[in-house]
């Protein structure tokens, strides 16, 4: 469904992304592992050509992505989710109104429908008579909540998570991980998760995929991941310092 | 020494080019359906209203210095009675849109500049991408809609206010005749030069809010990226006041 062909993504003298190859099917849960700065955010972002690649190309059901018109793109994001990291939230709208933002951009639903439909996006995810207070009212947790009530409020085919356990208190972090699993059941969407928390991607995936480099070094289900061959995939999944793993900025 | 200079060229001219792309989406976006009557009006209220009591004070201080620099020169050879006139074309055609515009610039500049590099920091401007909600419609359109508006509006009531603070001088502090200085005021003073100082606060405020906006929507590296970003459009703002007020005023008096 979404396939990336040989990105190469740099910024600056920065290479960030050098011949990314993955595919992701109808209906996985895809989880992409990696060191913070290895680009992972920088993939999930070309998904959706908040940023265009240098070289190389991305697929949506087929279609280059890159060959979209305005309106052609934004169709395709409609089918589109994102969880942010800091959830992103708009400061300046209530919370029924940040979930309900893109029903009130289009103007098809009347308010007070917008409002009830995001009131029951927000019971989805756990959370009750919260619509009327502001984002900077919400902690962590539940911001992160109100970004995933926004992110399937208009019924998205494909949610993207960016890191979305981190920043979490492991109690926390955990009901977000059953919130991931929960959505991939009840909607039956294809979820895309980058993070470098090894339980949490061990707990949502149906596969694993490890970023090291630039590119994509290992793919396979979580129980091939974890009893990989693969040196670099070992070290990071058992999270030693000690390894081929070269830190950027570290000598050893 | 010339590898610098070409740095710096290249730069400019690339800066130039993204404001310019800035610019003309703005224009087409302004100009298609759906339009942003609320956020607009929302905007108005905040580049407008808010600033008004500055621009009354400011005004009414720069009419009244006006009058009392003018007074005492004019009076060393007896042309007193033309401080009326002084004050009404140098408040109408000059200081009134330019100071207005340079308020305009340090408030609501400056909170346009941080506002959208906030948002542009802290993913939402991202965020309204994936939502599928165009950002340069949704954020700049109704910021340039208000400044385009709401600066000759400004420009309007510092001129009144301006005049008023000369009169105020000239005649409760120099016991001048309130009539000569309403005549003097108005025989010399012509649509046109009230006309043409509102062009100037219409480019002025479509200025301020394209470059505040430019800065802010493409600043990076956290809070001191929206630090900078606020600085360079407060700047960037004053600057092209300044010099565009001359090339303005060469060419339209």
């Amino acid at each position: 469904m979404i396939e990336s062909v040989n990105l190469h993504k740099a910024f600056g003298d920065k290479k960030v992304l050098q011949g990314f190859d993955l595919e992701i099917h109808k209906g996985e849960s895809m989880v992409i592992i990696g060191g913070s700065g290895t680009g992972k955010s920088v993939f999930l972002k070309h998904i959706l050509r908040l940023l265009e690649p240098d070289k190389g190309k991305m697929y949506i059901d087929g279609t280059d992505i890159s060959s979209l018109n305005e309106a052609g793109l934004y169709k395709m994001r409609r089918r589109f989710g994102m969880l942010f990291q800091g959830a992103a939230l708009f400061d300046s709208l209530n919370v029924w109104r940040n979930v309900g933002f893109q029903h009130l951009q289009e103007r098809k639903l009347k308010e007070p429908e917008v409002r009830e439909l995001a009131e029951e996006k927000l019971r989805l995810v756990g959370m009750v008579n919260v619509g009327d207070l502001m984002p900077s009212e919400l902690s962590g947790g539940m911001k992160k909540r109100v970004g995933l009530a926004r992110a399937i409020a208009y019924n998205a085919e494909v949610i993207l998570y960016d890191e979305p356990t981190t920043g979490l208190d492991p109690i926390m972090a955990d009901a977000i991980n059953d919130l991931i699993v929960e959505m991939s059941e009840k909607l039956s969407v294809t979820s895309v998760t980058i993070t470098h928390d090894m339980q949490s991607a061990y707990k949502i995936a149906d596969r694993i995929a490890m970023l090291y480099q630039g590119k994509i070094i290992e793919t396979g289900t979580p129980e091939e991941i974890r009893n990989t061959d693969n040196p670099f995939v070992r070290q990071f999944v058992s999270g030693s310092a000690h390894g081929p793993i070269q830190l950027e900025g570290i000598e050893r | 020494m010339i590898a610098a200079l070409g740095r710096l060229i290249i730069g400019f001219t690339l800066e130039l080019g993204k404001v310019l792309i800035m610019l003309s989406d703005t224009l087409r976006k302004m100009a298609t359906p759906p339009f942003e009557f609320s956020s607009s009006i929302k905007q108005m209220q905040e580049v407008g209203v808010r600033s008004l009591p500055v621009v009354l004070v400011t005004g009414l201080f720069s009419g009244m210095v006006l009058a009392l620099q003018s007074y005492t020169g004019f009076k060393r050879f007896g042309a007193e009675t033309l401080v009326g006139t002084v004050v009404g074309l140098s408040i109408t055609r000059e200081m009134g849109p330019v100071l207005t515009g340079l308020i305009v610039a340090g408030r609501a500049g400056a909170a346009m500049a941080a506002e959208l590099g906030t948002m542009r920091v802290t993913e939402q401007i991202d965020a309204l991408e994936t939502l599928a909600t165009n950002p340069i419609k949704h954020l700049i359109v109704p910021r340039f809609v208000a400044g385009l508006i709401m600066l000759p509006a400004l420009t309007v009531v510092a001129d009144i206010i301006g005049i008023f603070g000369g009169y105020l001088i000239t005649v409760g502090m120099f016991g001048a005749s309130p009539t000569l200085y309403w005549r003097q005021t108005w025989d010399f003073l012509t649509l046109d030069d009230i006309y043409n100082g509102l062009v100037k606060a219409c480019f002025f405020g479509a200025s301020i809010a394209l470059l505040s906006c430019y800065k802010g929507f493409y600043s990076e590296g956290g809070a001191e990226g929206v630090g900078k970003a606020t600085t360079g459009a407060v700047v960037l703002s004053f600057m092209t006041i300044l010099i565009s007020d001359y090339f303005l005023s060469a060419w339209l008096f």
